[in-house]
Formats: C-alpha cells, sequence, structure tokens
C-alpha cells in the first residue's frame, strides 16, 4: 500500500469525530447540529473504508454505503422536524426546546 | 516517486476535510456551513480513492454531495436567515470548556491505542487486487453476504421518505375532528 498507513487514517478520523462532537455540543441550531452529525457518521464511514482496506475485504465498504443510505434518511427526518418547527413559529433554538408543546 | 505523490495528495485532503470540518462548526450562518460541509465530503471522497474505494467515493459525491447536501441547502434557504453567534466568539462559558474537554478526551484515547497498543497490527495493510472496491464487486456482496443489509436498508428509506412527507405536509391539525374549532 502506497502512501499512509491506517494508522494516519485512524488519527485524522479521530479528529474528524472530535470536530464533529464539538460541533453537536456547542451549536445551538439543530440545523448546525444535523451538519456536525454528518460529520461524526463521515468519520466512521472513513474508519469503516480505513479498515477494509486494511483487511483486504470489501464488507466494511458495504457497511460505508449502508451508513450512507441510514445518513441520508436520518436527514430527510432531521430536515422534516426543523421544517415543521420552522413554519409553525417555533425558534430553532435547541436550548429552548424545554418542552412537547406549546 | 509515486509514493511522495500519494503523500502529498494525502495531506492535501486530510487538510482540507479538517478545516472544512472545523469550518462547518464555526460559520454563523447555517448556509455557508452546509458549503463547507460540501468541501468535506468531497475531501473525504478524495481519501477514499486512495483506500481503493472506487464505488464508495462516487457514491459519496453523489449521494451526499449531491442529494443530501442540495436537500440541505434548499431547507436552510427556505428557513431564511437564522444566523447565530459563532460558538468561538463569547469568550470561554462552561459549554465551551466541557465541549473541548470531552472532544480532547476521545482524541487521547484514539491516539492512546493507536500509538502503544494497535501500531504495529495497523501498518501492514493486506494486498489487494485491482478489482477491489469496484462496483461490480461490491455489488456482489450485496447480494450475497449482505442481503439482509440490503433489503433492510430499503425498507428504512421508505419509511424515511413516507415520514419526511408527513412531517412536512401543511394541512395537519393536532386536535380530534370532534372538537369542531381548526388549529393548524
Amino acid at each position: 500500500m502506497h502512501g499512509p498507513d491506517i494508522r494516519w487514517y485512524v488519527i485524522l478520523a479521530a479528529l474528524l469525530f472530535a470536530t464533529g462532537a464539538l460541533g453537536v455540543m456547542l451549536r445551538r441550531s439543530p440545523l448546525i447540529i444535523l451538519l456536525s452529525v454528518e460529520i461524526m457518521l463521515n468519520s466512521a464511514n472513513l474508519l469503516l473504508i480505513a479498515f477494509s482496506r486494511l483487511h483486504g475485504r470489501e464488507d466494511g465498504q458495504v457497511f460505508a454505503i449502508s451508513v450512507m443510505a441510514i445518513a441520508a434518511s436520518e436527514v430527510v427526518v432531521g430536515l422534516g422536524l426543523i421544517v415543521a418547527m420552522g413554519r409553525r413559529g417555533v425558534e430553532l433554538d435547541v436550548d429552548k426546546l424545554r418542552t412537547l408543546r406549546d | 516517486m509515486a509514493n511522495f505523490l500519494v503523500w502529498v495528495v494525502w495531506f492535501g485532503a486530510a487538510f482540507a476535510c479538517l478545516t472544512s470540518a472545523l469550518a462547518v462548526v464555526s460559520f454563523r450562518n447555517p448556509f455557508y456551513s452546509a458549503l463547507a460541509l460540501i468541501g468535506n465530503l468531497a475531501s473525504l471522497a478524495v481519501l477514499y480513492l486512495l483506500l481503493s474505494g472506487e464505488f464508495v467515493a462516487a457514491g459519496q459525491v453523489l449521494v451526499y454531495g449531491g442529494a443530501v447536501m442540495v436537500m440541505f441547502l434548499f431547507v436552510i434557504a427556505y428557513l431564511g436567515d437564522r444566523s447565530e453567534d459563532s460558538p468561538w466568539s463569547g469568550g470561554p462559558t462552561w459549554q465551551i470548556v466541557g465541549a473541548v474537554l470531552a472532544g480532547g478526551a476521545i482524541l487521547a484515547e484514539v491516539v492512546v491505542v493507536v500509538g502503544l497498543k494497535a501500531g504495529g497490527f495497523l501498518s501492514s495493510a493486506q494486498p489487494v487486487g485491482r478489482n477491489f472496491g469496484s462496483p461490480e464487486a461490491i455489488g456482489r456482496l450485496f447480494l450475497t453476504d449482505h442481503l439482509l443489509a440490503f433489503e433492510v436498508t430499503s425498507i428504512v428509506l421508505l419509511v424515511a421518505a413516507v415520514g419526511g412527507v408527513v412531517l412536512g405536509s401543511h394541512a395537519r391539525t393536532f386536535d380530534t375532528p370532534a372538537d369542531g374549532d381548526a388549529r393548524t
């Protein structure tokens, strides 16, 4: 295998995951929280593909594609919720969402 | 020489990946964050190519960079300007300190495990053939070993599509029909 070995990918994926986790913990807009969750999912995908290359089997890539499909469905539901919130005039701030109904 | 070029491409992609991820977290305007995420996804696709995951890289660009991000940008544009303060602007609060500590803990765990325990094991990748990661190989695996995951994924996508329609539909009342007063 040319170039960097799997350790570099693991460390990069850890940095990406930590960045996404920072976004989830720091931001208040649910839109940006969803974007940060995408970063975390992608770092897990990077690990899956890196380890699939390490073992020389494609099962990890199959898993990564399934994760992409799940992430797409998660985005559909999450964005649907955010649109419903925006349409009902709820403020888009997760710190202020403390009750299930107004 | 080829090896050197791979390192250059790797560092370029990794740098783009990390800076765009930080940009997603830091931008005030969600629209800019979503645009930065597109850069993040594209540089990850480059890394997938370096790991000989050609089909996944193509799927990443098509599914994420295409479909998912268009959906994000559409919703952000639909909701209008929802800028908020950057998390780094207001000085260190307990929330920022706690979040950075938690993120640092994840990093430290991974670095310790990779550096002390699994380092030698991780450095010797198996040789793979030219067909590795091609659409043909992935499709064959999907329809043989991972058929259940394939079918379950299709059901999950269907449920998500129905859920999106239900959540986004206009006329919805939360009262029982007998009530009479229609609050939408």
